[in-house]
């Protein structure tokens, strides 16, 4: 037999692949966002596609989502992922995009409350009982203490993290910029584990039972303590955290490209919405709107909290002074120790 | 039994190795291969069920089989002619181009990515030109074809190399004195002589195109339901605390890599019959 095998193989191979990817008509929305609002923006997404189907005459959209770390979903829409919103950690990383000239200068007053139609902060969410005593920022930098959070060149959520430590330090008695960066980097010594994304620590924490304490969104650790049960882990309140603002906008260059401006507008637009404000707040991130907030009760207790503005200058200045190459991270953190 | 001089009087080394092997195996093969199988079906089969008629997840199986069934084509016909230059011809170049094509398997798949991001992203040499004229390669199939190849390439030609080498070319001489053309005698006479070699190599390009995580993973911008292939899937099923349908998932694309070696296995078995009766 001298014919050759797998010829016929070879033409039905490829005939599936003439098939194209995909062949919906369907209009689609992609929403590219940070890493622990899976949960959030799946039920949104849901929940706006009926909306816009009831005001515009049962038209059917379809809205997908990409969730990572917020740094590194930045850098997928400068290099060319298709983003029609963006709903990322912090303002910072939307500005990133900005400069590269896909969003339009002044995109923060767009929206109302600077374009952060939730917030949250950071809380530290430790082992049942808190056997280590881990009360406040200073604790942490405690020998023997695990410490996990996420990597602050890659995570929006780590670079909350470390702005709260750093403004709790300037903040004690004899507080100064040096007395901070020297209680960094206590801390930064007594970390574990080093992820890339908030979610990735959050695993590492809570399934893979690294370290006592991981900094963590408040979203993120009620979450977690949702899916694993409340018996497993405490969430410990600082004596003083940050007020996060994850920004929202709309990538001006790809909606106009696409033809999607109307229908991303309305989408971030429906997140200030009661149903959107609701979702929020059942996703564990504090509602802007007063009435939904007081609605969800015990869950957000009133917290001590700084702003990025008031205590750093802004995102340009903290991540300047922070975490560009050189900044007070580079000094600190020296992995190989 | 029968057993080579070389062995016949040291036991206890052969023995030492038998159990180091079989040790080895189990510890990093069959103990981890049975604990995502264990950790599908946990939750019993409705939930491992369940987690294959998922949308997203349909998407990430057809994504998968469609990335495969382009690249790997492109891989054998790449990988045939590859094989054919170097095992048949004398080049100024040729060690470049052997180096060449195993620089796959010595470049990190991550990196493998990213140059791809470099070439074709918005900000890279392409990018701006394939923009205007509204063609989007990566983050979309295209980037995740291209990543596949990259990395899949050298299976194919690394197989065929040494078999078609060994084989000279004294039997395309021969054709050739017949009246062969070159069509012709690599029809009639090359191929045949590495179908076996050649299905192999198709099958192990399979198996690695079907599970490539790294290289995939920076190109696929991760939009659920549309670039996430299985590999990326099962990261996000497993971020996303639902650990039974990640590991339904990891069990099935297991299945896929099996059900490949297993082919494999059969076919050099099969070859092998074949070659004793000829």
């Amino acid at each position: 037999m001298a014919a050759f095998l797998p010829r016929r193989a070879l033409l039905g191979a490829a005939a599936l692949a003439a098939v194209p990817a995909g062949a919906q008509s369907l209009p689609t929305l992609l929403n590219v966002s940070y890493d622990p609002t899976r949960e959030l923006y799946r039920a949104f997404n849901a929940a706006f596609a009926a909306h816009w189907a009831k005001e515009n005459g049962g038209q059917r959209i379809r809205v997908n989502s990409s969730h990572g770390g917020s740094g590194s979903q930045a850098r997928a829409v400068i290099d060319g992922q298709q983003a029609d919103v963006v709903t990322l950690a912090l303002a910072y990383d939307v500005e990133a995009i900005a400069e590269r000239g896909l969003i339009d200068k002044g995109w923060m007053g767009r929206l109302p409350h600077n374009s952060a139609p939730y917030t949250s902060t950071i809380v530290f969410l430790t082992r049942k009982g808190n056997p280590k005593g881990l009360r406040d920022w200073g604790d942490l930098a405690k020998e023997g203490v695990g410490v996990v959070t996420p990597n602050p060149k890659t995570s929006g959520g780590a670079r909350w993290n470390y702005l709260a430590a750093w403004a709790w330090a300037q903040r004690q008695p004899g507080g100064s910029d040096a007395a901070a960066e020297e209680l960094l980097g206590r801390i930064l010594r007594n970390v574990t584990v080093l992820d890339t994304g908030a979610r990735g620590s959050t695993t590492s924490f809570v399934q893979r039972g690294q370290g006592d304490v991981l900094l963590a969104w408040e979203n993120e650790a009620h979450l977690a303590l949702k899916e694993f049960g409340a018996g497993q882990f405490d969430i410990v309140l600082p004596s003083l955290s940050i007020l996060a603002e994850p920004s929202v906008t709309v990538v001006d260059r790809n909606v106009d490209r696409r033809g999607t401006r109307a229908v991303a507008e309305a989408y971030l637009r429906h997140l200030y919405s009661p149903e959107g404000q609701a979702l929020a707040a059942q996703h564990f991130y504090r509602p802007r709107d007063a009435g939904v907030l007081a609605a969800a009760g015990g869950v957000f207790p009133p917290l001590n909290m700084v702003t990025i503005d008031e205590a750093f200058g802004g995102w340009a200045e903290a991540q300047k002074a922070h975490f560009a190459d050189g900044g007070s991270f580079d000094r600190i953190y020296r992995p190989s120790r | 039994m029968i057993s080579s001089p070389a062995t016949r009087d040291r036991p206890l080394t052969r023995w030492t190795a038998v159990i180091l092997a079989v040790l080895l195996l189990t510890v990093f093969l069959a103990l981890p291969l049975a604990a995502v199988f264990t950790e599908a079906l946990r939750r019993g089969w409705e939930t491992a069920l369940a987690a294959y008629a998922d949308p997203d997840a349909q998407s990430a199986i057809m994504l998968t089989l469609l990335v495969a069934a382009i690249a790997v084509p492109v891989n054998t016909l790449g990988g045939i002619a590859a094989a054919w230059c170097v095992a048949k011809y004398e080049f100024p170049g040729k060690r470049l181009l052997v180096a060449l094509i195993e620089l796959p398997f010595s470049v990190s798949p991550v990196i493998s990515g990213m140059v791809f991001v470099l070439v074709f992203g918005a900000q890279g040499w392409l990018g701006p030109w394939l923009q205007e004229r509204g063609v989007q390669i990566i983050f979309a199939l295209p980037g995740l074809v291209l990543a596949t190849v990259f990395v899949t390439f050298p299976f194919v030609a690394r197989t065929l190399i040494p078999l078609m080498q060994e084989q000279g070319r004294t039997e395309e001489e021969a054709a050739a004195t017949l009246g062969a053309s070159g069509w012709q005698s690599f029809r009639l006479v090359t191929l045949p002589n590495v179908k076996w070699a050649l299905l192999t190599g198709v099958l192990l390009c399979n198996a690695r195109a079907m599970g490539e995580f790294g290289a995939v993973s920076v190109v696929s911008g991760h939009i659920r339901g549309e670039t996430n292939t299985m590999p990326l899937y099962i990261e996000i099923l497993y971020n996303e605390y639902q650990f039974a349908a990640a590991f339904a998932v990891a069990a099935l694309l297991a299945l896929l890599a099996l059900v490949t070696l297993f082919a494999k296995t059969l076919l050099e078995r099969f070859s092998g019959r074949r070659r004793e009766i000829a």
